[in-house]
Parts: C-alpha cells; structure tokens; sequence
C-alpha cells in the first residue's frame, strides 16, 4: 500500500468535517434579516470611512520576497542534512560556502534596513 | 491503479489551471493557482519524487503564491476586478500569436515526438528521495548548487531596489506607497 | 493489503476524534489556567468546575447568526476558515504516538501514516496555513482584518525560517527526514534531543509559539489595535472554526515538537506506556505555552519582526554550524559534546542580546524592554 495514501484519508476526514460543520451552520444559524447596518463592517460603532481594501506599505512584500529566498535556502540544507554523515568534512565545506555567500545577502539586507520596521 | 490516479490528480490539476484563467477575481485565480500546485505536487509523489513532492508545496503553493496574493492585494486599489485588468493594445494579437505557438508544440511533439516522450528516464526507478537528492546535489552536481547560491543572493539585492524604486522602503518613517491621507 | 487500508482508516478516524476532543478540553484549561494565575475565578457557571462551558460555547455559537457582512467575498469568506484548520488536522497523519503493537497476529504502526519524509511534510503543510489568515483579513471588507490578515502572514512566514533552519539540525543529528526514525534515534543516542539542542530547542518554542499567532505574539488579533484582526467579521460556528483551528494547531505543533525534541513515546521513568507519556508530554508542552500566554504582554510589531529576523534566525544559524561541526570533528562522542556546547551557545547568545539591549538602551529606544510601550 502506498503509505502516502493514509494522509489522504486524514485530509478527507478532515475537510468532510469542515465542510459539515459550515452546512450545518448555514442550515441552523441563518441570519435574520435587519437592518443595513447589521451588515455594516465593524468599525467600532462608527460608519466605515473609506475603503477596506486599501493599498498597504510594501514593506510586506519585501517581507515575502526575502522569505521565499531564504525559504529555498532552508528547503537545500535538507537533503545536504541527510547524506551529511557520508559527505563528512567536504559537506561541512560545500555548505559553508553556500551559506557564505547568503550570509553576504543576509548582512546587506539588514545593513540596507530592510529588516526594519518603522 | 496508478493510471486511474493519474488520471483524477492530472484532471483537478488542469481543472483548477482553467479556473486560473477564466475567473474574474485575481485573488480566486491565486487560489485555483495553488490548488493546481497541489495537484501537480501529488504527481511528483505517483513518480516517487517525494523530496520535489514537498519543494512543489512548500515554496511554489507555500511562498510564491503568498507573495503573488500579497502584491495582488498591494496593487488592488480599489474593487476586485479593476487595477489588474488592464488591457495593453496588441494584447490579443501577441496572445493568440503565443497560443498558436504553443498548440503547435504540442501537436509536434505529438505527432512526430512520440519516441522522445516514451525514451525511459536517465534515472534509476524510485529516485527522487532526500537521500538520492542529496547525493546527486551535492557530488556530481555541486558547481550548479554552489551557483544557486550566487543567484539567490543577486535576487536579494534585486528585491531590496524594487522595494526602494516603489518609493517607500528602508527609509525609517517614510511616507506609505499611496501618500495615504492620514 | 485490505488489513493495511482498514487499519490506516481506523487510525485516521481514531487520530481526527482524539485531537478534536482535546480542543474542548484545552479551551477549557487555557480559560481556567489564565484566570487562576490572574487571580479571578474562570468558568464555574456549566457542569463542575465549568467543565461544560465549551460544549455551552459550541451551541451557542452554532445558533448564532452567520452573517455575510456587506462587501465580503463571499467564496473566499466562506474557505478562509476552514483553510486554517484543515493542514494542521493533515500534518497529524505522520506523527508517531506509540510503538507498534500487535494487532491479530500483524504490526501495526501507531502512526496514521508512515512517511519516510515526516518532517518536510509538516513544514510544507505549515506554510500553506498562511491561507487562512490572510484570505480571511481580505475578504471581509474591513480595515481591521485586512490588517490584521497581513500581519498574521507577514509573522507566520517570518517565523518559519528560524523553525526550519533549527529542525535541520535535528536532521543532522537523526540523519533521517522520518519522525520514526527521530524517535529511534533519541533511544539510540540514550538522550533525548532537547539536550544536544538546548538552543534549537528554544528557538522552536518561541517560532512556533509566533507561528500559532499566541500571545505574546497575537499581533495578528491585537484587540487593544486592530479589534479582532482577521476575524473581526466572523459570527457563528465560522468563527468557532477559526478558534478551533487554533487550538488543533496547538495540539499538532506540541505532538511535534515532543517527537523532535523529547523522546516522543520514549518513558523518561517508570512504566512503559507509551501512549500515556505522549499524552503527558504534550500536555507539559501545552500547559507550558499556556503559562507563557498568561505571564507575558504582548510584544509590538517592530519588536516582533526583529525578534525573528535579526535574532532568532542567525540564533538558528549558528546552531547548525555547531551542530554540523562537533558531528564531523566529534565522531562517536558528537552527541556528548553537543548536549555541553549547545548550552554554552545558548548563554553565548543570551549574554550576547543583552549586551546588544544594552547598546541599544542606550543610543535609541528600540528592542528595549521598556521602551513607552504605548507609542
């Protein structure tokens, strides 16, 4: 038997329970009418100013980016990590160089501010 | 058994890449997109690639698709369908030229392809585990890892101008991209 | 073959009805726990002890009105729940919470799913937990949730580079991706984990008490800033959804953590059950992040992103380089050496922060603890 195939049936289970449980909220809990301003978006008590979906600092997206660069380089120590032991003292220094020219990376980043949040 | 897979995986895979093109809503498409992901890395697991399994989930539907909803959102001004649909002239002109293009591919490699397609992998049956991974990444094919590196470290920098072009980053206490009335 | 599917089927059930039984339990505790150390009384009202306040909590909020608010999303509004819930519920399939027994003559693992790359499917699987958070902030139409959906993302992909980064030094140490082998190979060493990584250690219970968006870290849901954060807009059982999700993660990311880090099912003392001291583990765990809700106060943003980005991540960093070379250069006694140096790591790091807080105090008011909290 395939041993991935279990984690579908978790994700099954998982996912039928989920979806019930919002049928059944939609079935019991149905919202009575009112009102507008029952529906408003909360802000507060006051009426909603503006639009919600507002542009916001693109601070998050460099945030974003930088993960998905950093994310890679996590994702390459795993298969490096498990043949480690047969790599010995040449896995030790492929990796080092590896990381040394991403620690240059990291340093700028930080140097620059782009870790910073104001 | 495992064609019948195939089958179902592939098929929710090309589903879900339709709905990344017919629907209105960027942010539905970003979600279709990651279903599609998923579906594709479940393909990688029936070829037992288990270590690109995870690679697919984990940085394509995981990292990239976030940073795609984010810049989605970040460019969202105002309503759903407004800021990303907008229409460059030729754009259907180019579309349908690229189109062609690739449908003509297809049918080549179809048609005339058919001994590429069936040629058996290079690779051993059942390679693509960490292990194996690892020892081909990291024996015979260090110099293009080692590389990778050079080039994550250029797309660090790359992401640290395009921040600051957009006007607003590193400087502490600089104004927000939009000059937002407080 | 048939035995196989059945038995894995019954495990999955078994695994879905015994983590969604803890969460109410685990509301329950947390409620009682907090108001204890806060010298009020808790929940006393249902059952003993208030025993039955969740399952009052369930009714009332599946009765509850489920409101679509003006201007949602409706479809991703209505996915943004469940997308929370769903990959913490998956990533327990691989988890190992006993040896194998016998069952009619056959071994049966008590894991639901045996795969031999355990821990980067748990990785994976967090990373797409993001989902939820911040579909749920977009699609409610609200100021508050957008933003708070944002930082919840912003925080969760923050903090998984330093949870991966030390996880990898687990996997140097185990040389194996398979949590069963992290169990073996705790037994093997004769020490369990936490100790060749003290700091690794450290570092995952601060990420992952971030990455579960739990106070100190709950910027995501700041109720004195941003209302409720992404779930401002949700009433009913939607909002149940997201509150159990939370919960689940807890208890995915405890079981984990006890399988990486302390012995998994491995007895410390005394009897060998080792479903029970699973359950105990966990549970020390969980009632450890508990604690730390009720006795930290929340952390800002600025403090929080630093936290992760310019000191948890090279924290990570040099661990793995120790880690990597005392296992070339250590041989056999590796583990030995690492159970000594990964302490002196861990208080390197401590003085170096302090003196780094101390610096700072000093020139600008920046990470310092005092730091008018209020502005």
């Amino acid at each position: 038997m395939n041993p991935y195939l279990p984690i579908l049936f978790m994700l099954v289970i998982a996912t039928a329970f989920a979806l019930a449980a919002m049928a059944l909220a939609l079935f019991v809990g149905r919202p009575r009418p009112g009102p507008e301003r029952k529906f408003a978006p909360y802000e507060c008590g006051i009426e909603p100013v503006g639009s919600a979906r507002d542009r916001f600092p693109v601070k998050f997206y460099l945030v974003a980016m930088l993960f998905i660069l950093f994310d890679i380089e996590v994702i390459f120590l795993y298969p490096w990590a498990v043949v480690f032991r047969q790599l010995g003292v040449f896995g030790l220094i492929e990796m080092a160089i590896f990381l040394g020219i991403l620690l240059v990376g990291y340093i700028y980043v930080w140097r620059v501010g782009a870790l910073e949040w104001q | 058994m495992t064609w019948l897979t195939f089958l179902i995986v592939s098929g929710i895979a090309v589903i879900f890449a339709g709905g990344l093109i017919f629907s209105r809503n960027a942010v539905h498409g970003a979600m279709c997109l990651v279903a599609s992901f998923c579906a594709i890395a479940t393909l990688f697991l029936l070829l037992s690639a288990e270590f690109i399994f995870v690679v697919q989930i984990a940085v394509y539907a995981g990292a990239i698709m976030v940073l795609f909803l984010f810049v989605m959102m970040l460019l969202n001004v105002q309503g759903q369908e407004g800021a990303l649909a907008g229409r460059a002239p030729g754009q259907l002109l180019v579309a349908l030229a690229l189109g062609a293009a690739l449908l003509g591919q297809a049918v080549w490699l179809v048609a005339r392809g058919g001994e590429i397609i069936s040629r058996p992998a290079r690779i051993p049956a059942g390679f693509g585990s960490p292990e194996d991974i690892g020892t081909a990444l990291f024996t015979r094919n260090l110099l293009p890892f080692e590389i990778t590196s050079l080039v994550l470290l250029a797309a660090m920098a790359g992401a640290v101008v395009l921040a600051r072009k957009a006007g607003l980053s590193p400087k502490p206490n600089g104004a927000p991209a939009g000059g937002k009335p407080e | 073959m048939l035995f196989d599917l059945i038995a894995s089927f019954i495990k999955a059930v078994l695994v879905f009805a015994v983590v969604m039984s803890f969460v109410p339990f685990l509301i329950w505790l947390e409620r009682k726990l907090v108001a204890w150390m806060q010298q009020r009384i808790g929940p006393n009202r249902t059952g003993p002890f208030g025993l039955l306040q969740p399952i009052a909590d369930a009714v009332k909020l599946i009765i509850k009105e489920n409101i679509f608010p003006s201007g949602v999303e409706k479809i991703t509004y209505f996915l943004a729940p469940m997308m929370s819930m769903i990959p913490a519920l998956a990533a327990f399939a691989v988890i190992p919470f006993g040896s194998p027994v016998r069952i009619m003559g056959r071994t049966v693992n008590l894991q639901v799913a045996d795969v031999n790359i355990g821990i980067l499917y748990i990785l994976a699987l967090s990373s797409l937990a993001v989902y939820g958070a911040v579909l749920a902030g977009w699609s409610s139409n609200n100021k508050y949730s957008l933003l708070g959906g944002l930082r919840t993302s912003a925080q969760m992909i923050s903090y998984e580079l330093p949870i991966g980064l030390s996880v990898v030094s687990i996997v140097l140490l185990t040389g194996s991706l398979s949590l069963n082998e992290v169990v073996r190979s705790q037994a093997s060493h004769g020490i369990w984990n936490i100790f060749p990584q003290f700091l690794g250690f450290i570092i995952l219970l601060i990420s992952y008490n971030a990455e579960l968006n739990r106070a100190p870290f709950d910027l995501g849901e700041a109720e004195s800033e941003i209302v409720a954060g992404y779930h401002t807009e949700y009433s009913g059982f939607r909002f149940a959804m997201f509150y159990m999700g939370e919960y689940v993660n807890m208890v995915t990311v405890a079981a984990l953590v006890t399988v990486l880090f302390l012995g998994g099912w491995q007895a410390p003392f005394g009897p060998e059950i080792p479903l029970l001291w699973f359950l105990i583990k966990i549970f020390a765990f969980i009632l450890l992040y508990m604690w730390v809700r009720a006795t930290f106060p929340r952390v800002r943003y600025d403090q929080l992103m630093a936290l992760g980005w310019k000191i948890l991540v090279p924290a990570s960093l040099a661990n793995l380089a120790m880690t990597a070379v005392i296992i070339v250069l250590g041989g056999p006694n590796a583990v030995r050496i690492l159970s000594v140096g990964s302490i002196v790591l861990a208080v390197l790091v401590g003085l170096v922060l302090k003196a780094a807080v101390a610096l700072r105090t000093k020139s600008a008011p920046g990470l310092a603890p005092p730091a008018g909290a209020g502005s």
